[in-house]
């Protein structure tokens, strides 16, 4: 009986480290709006934590780009 | 067409069936969490599932392919055994359906082919080793890969947005949860679709009408597609509640958390080479961000009995195939009393699900009407061996009734 371990702990790897990634980023990316909207709130703006949270925003569609071409390919 | 003979037309149609069942059967993948957090309203989210899933059927035909190509030999099987085959399945995605179980439908299909072969060409036809590196293994795998990742995510995303609340938070974890709910969906129906399309195409080349290895016909896509749509857009409401709010309460981050960690583990899987069921994968997950947040709880009784679930899944499935199998081998009246059977014991399960109706309506409700889970749940059980008695006499599809008895601990109500 073959049991492909080296797969099935890349799943393992990948799945962990790629949702944290994404989830952590993301998350980065809402604190950093919410920040400016408290900060415009006081009539204040935040041009880094936008800017951040942007970057992060980007980075999460790059991934679901690659996600919707993985299941294209 | 005199190719297409009354059993092909027959395995056509359950094919159908079975992928109709699939698809409300697995809307709860995609979008149990996105209803339960109230990122989208119901109705929206499962239409939303449905397009998407329509639309992944169309993407490749990839794994179709693999099915109706070289994985069994063509010139073994009849039409017969991959119509017991799919009798056994549609049973067990209906049966876990009404007490609302969240069950891997692949699993329910491979168990049927299993149970129809081994009937018809006796036990030597099923390598055991492929059971357990196909489907032991992922089945263990995959709830402890997506709930590890789901956990770690909903803590981290604890830790980092403690900060961030009011508005902009809200509707950014809206917008998260309906992206990966979305990815969820449209790899479904690239999976799932296609092994229906897989299935007929693979009957129609036994019987006859195609040459072998052909690509699926465009009929075939397109009604495959729009029969999983279908079942998506009516929405297994049941596995949704479950899954959604049975198995732990769901915040917004969670719920983002959760289905982030199941897009990711089904795509990684799939592509990695070692391809982990949807289902085992999203309700891992939603069982990891529940224990994630500080304070979540997530259910073990209603666990214990999914788990239950997906272990009995594939040999009830198989048990009903070979039954049906055995059956549909007297001849024609064996396959229409199979035939009648199978429409007989759906309606009686529908008849029964309409005793307690579960809808868009009052798919989140399960706090109100009872105060805890456990009898809610229960109550759905109840109604269930209710159910089977009822439908006596018990021939073939029954059999699953001492299997799941136990499982379910039915408590007198």
């Amino acid at each position: 009986m073959h049991i492909d371990w080296a797969a099935l702990g890349s799943v393992f790897g990948v799945s962990l480290i790629v949702t944290v990634a994404l989830v952590g980023a993301f998350t980065l990316g809402i604190a950093g709006l919410s920040r400016r909207e408290s900060a415009s709130a006081q009539g204040d703006s935040a041009p880094l934590a936008t800017t951040g949270a942007y970057a992060c925003f980007a980075a999460c569609a790059a991934a679901v780009a690659y996600g919707i071409y993985l299941i294209v390919a | 067409m005199e190719n297409f003979s009354l059993i092909l037309a027959i395995v056509v149609v359950t094919a159908l069936a079975f992928d109709f069942t699939n698809g409300f059967h697995d809307t709860a993948n995609a979008m149990a969490t996105t209803i339960s957090t109230g990122a989208m309203k119901p109705k929206a989210a499962v239409a939303m599932s449905a397009v998407l899933n329509l639309v992944g059927a169309f993407l490749s035909i990839e794994v179709a392919n693999t099915i109706s190509k070289g994985l069994v030999d063509e010139s073994g099987i009849q039409p017969e055994v991959i119509f017991a085959a799919l009798v056994g399945a549609i049973l067990w995605n209906l049966l876990t359906w009404l007490v609302g179980l969240p069950s891997s439908s692949s699993h329910a299909l491979m168990g049927g082919l299993i149970g129809a072969t081994i009937a018809s060409a006796g036990m030597g036809a099923v390598h055991g080793d492929v059971l357990v590196t196909k489907v032991l293994i992922p089945a263990i795998a995959a709830p402890l890969v997506a709930g590890l990742a789901a956990m770690l995510a909903t803590r981290l995303t604890y830790r980092l947005g403690r900060n961030a609340n009011g508005e902009a938070a809200k509707k950014g974890y809206r917008s998260g949860q309906i992206a990966s709910a979305g990815l969820v969906s449209l790899a479904h129906g690239t999976n799932d679709a296609q092994k229906t399309m897989g299935i007929i195409t693979l009957a129609l080349v036994t019987g006859g009408a195609i040459a072998p290895d052909s690509d699926p016909p465009v009929w075939v896509i397109l009604s495959a597609g729009l029969a999983i749509a279908l079942g998506t857009y009516l929405g297994g409401w049941r596995i949704i509640r479950t899954m959604g709010k049975g198995l732990t309460d769901l915040q917004p981050q969670q719920g983002f958390a959760a289905q982030t960690s199941a897009a990711t583990v089904i795509l990684a899987s799939s592509h990695l080479g070692f391809s982990l069921s949807t289902t085992h994968s999203v309700s891992g997950s939603v069982m990891g961000a529940g224990l994630g947040r500080k304070g979540g709880v997530v259910r073990w009784s209603t666990a214990t009995r999914m788990f239950a679930a997906w272990g009995l899944t594939l040999p009830a499935a198989a048990l009903v195939a070979a039954i049906a199998e055995y059956v549909t081998s007297f001849g024609t009246w064996g396959t229409a009393f199979v035939a009648v059977f199978l429409i007989a014991s759906s309606a009686a399960i529908w008849v029964v699900s309409r005793r307690e109706v579960v809808d868009h309506t009052n798919v989140n409700d399960t706090d109100d009407t009872n105060v805890d889970d456990t009898n809610d749940t229960e109550e759905t059980t109840d109604v269930m061996s209710t159910a089977i008695a009822a439908v006596t006499p018990p021939p073939p599809g029954h059999v699953e009734e001492p299997d799941t008895e136990p499982a379910t601990r039915t408590a007198t109500v």
